[in-house]
Formats: C-alpha cells, structure tokens, sequence
C-alpha cells in the first residue's frame, strides 16, 4: 500500500492527497497542487477510495467523513 | 526425452498495449494510469547486476530530457520490490544517482510475459533489455529487444522519441540516422496526380518517391 502503512497511518502523500480533495477536485488538479506525477495520483486516489476515505462523483474526488477523521 | 516448447507471446505495435496492475516501487499501478502520457516501459535482467546499474543511471539521467517530452518512464524485472527498494538506495549511496521512476516487481512474470521479455533462449528467469513505447493513446508504437550483454543507447531512445512526436505532429517519417533539426520525408505520393503535385512543391527531390523538407 502506498498510501496507509502497515501500521495504518498514513503516508506523508496520502495526507497531501487527502487535503487537497477536501472540496471537490480533479486528479490533474490535485497533481498540480500536491506536485506529484499524474500516475501516482491517480493509484493513490484507487487505493483511497478503496479504504473509504474518499469518494468520487463524476471525476472529482471529496474527503469522506472518515477520511477527515484520519487528518486529524 | 521429450523436448518443451515454448511460445512467448509478443505485444504488435500500432495495436493497443497490454494493460496491466502491477506492485511497483511507488505503490500499485495499472498502465492506464499512465494515460495522456507517453510511457517508456523497459525491463532488465536483474538488480544489483552490473549493466543494469549503468543503465539505470543512464536512464535517470535523460529522465528530465524524457519529462520535457511529455513521458514517463516504468522499469520492471523478476525481482521483488524489496529487492528495487535496495538496489535504487544502493545505487543513490554509491553514486549520488537518485532513481526517479516506478520499477515493476514482476516476480510472477505476468507483465514480462504480455510483453514478450522472456526469452529463454537468452535466460528462464530473467527478462532481456526490452523497451516499449506507449503512446498517450495507449497504443504500443516502437519495440526495442537488446540481449543481456549489450547496455542500451540511451540518445537513440531519445530520437525514438523525438522521431514518433515529430512524425505525429507533422504526418511525416525521418529518414535513416535523423535526428531533430534534420530534414523530414514526405510521404510518397500514391497516384500519378499526386506524383505532379508532389513534384511541383518545392521538395529535395531524389525522385518521385524520395522527398525531403525541412520543418522550419
């Protein structure tokens, strides 16, 4: 996973990736704003989804209840 | 005794390339994840061998050539990804070269498989130098195989490049040896109303078949 160590914290990028979708936005635009390359944030956006700690609609993507749980 | 044949199966270009999900230094990745980029697949023996390290350093080394040209690059070979994780940590140690793309731990060899990079004439176990083009479309448009010997030219995956960008943007084919700013050809004519036509332009006319133009 690379996203959630095996310990279930989160990885540095994860929390990036999770800030930056706490309104509605775009893999591209989220790649813009976290300097990752597109590629990495789109597996990082599956396996986020996956763990239920965001949630996508159309394309955007938006931090779930349990998602902003796990930044604080 | 009985003799085991083996059919390797092998990706055809201008078709579209073998998607795959794979366990990689930077997390799992699928091939579309990749898309509206070009991609540079290329695969290597084994970590911690000698032409390989040489060549992941040479490949790191044109990788901020390669992002200027919108691609992306994906290495990959039968080894674990806690086996990569050392040898890039090793070889950034030794040699102040940090490796800055994904490699594919493809221990049960199901990418190399898609892609032909085993060879067993060259070894069972390991994949040979292959290199694959891929591009935004997701469609497979050059091939490169080098034996296990022999380290890649990392200028000619260059011009491969720079040579299939051009020859999209301008619907033109380079001649042998071209390299960016050398003239282009012009596609041949297929009627003989395209021939006068083809003649009147103001092309370097070999002959009817064979012209050259510059693009500035």
């Amino acid at each position: 996973m690379a996203c959630i160590n095996p310990d279930g914290t989160l990885t540095p990028s994860a929390v990036a990736v999770l800030k930056a979708a706490e309104v509605p936005v775009t893999p591209a635009e989220i790649a813009r704003q976290v300097g990752l390359p597109l590629y990495r944030v789109r597996s990082s956006l599956r396996e986020l989804v996956e763990a239920g700690l965001l949630k996508e609609d159309a394309g955007f993507y938006t931090v779930t209840t349990l998602g902003k749980a796990r930044l604080n | 005794m009985s003799e085991q044949t083996y059919v390797a199966t092998f990706p055809r270009l201008n078709e579209p390339a073998p998607d795959f999900e794979a366990v990689t230094t930077h997390g799992t990745l699928r091939l579309s994840d990749f898309r509206d980029s070009w991609v540079i697949l290329f695969s290597h023996p084994a970590d911690f061998t000698p032409v390989c390290t040489t060549e992941f350093i040479a490949f790191a080394e044109i990788y901020p050539e390669l992002q200027a040209r919108g691609v992306e690059l994906i290495g990959l070979s039968i080894d674990s990804v806690y086996s990569h994780i050392a040898w890039v940590r090793n070889i950034e140690e030794k040699t102040g070269v940090k490796i800055p793309f994904p490699i594919i731990a493809d221990l049960d060899k199901a990418v190399a498989t898609k892609y032909g990079m085993i060879q067993p004439g060259a070894s069972k176990t390991e994949a040979v130098r292959a290199v694959f083009v891929i591009d935004p479309k997701g469609i497979l448009r050059a091939m490169i195989y080098y034996p296990l010997t022999t380290g890649r030219n990392m200028q000619e995956i260059l011009r491969l490049i720079d040579a299939l960008q051009t020859s999209d943007k301008y619907q033109v084919a380079t001649p042998a040896n071209w390299k960016p700013g050398d003239k282009v050809i012009v596609p041949a004519p297929k009627t003989i109303e395209m021939v006068e036509q083809h003649l009147k332009a103001g092309y370097e006319v070999v002959d009817w078949y064979l012209a050259k133009k510059s693009l500035s």
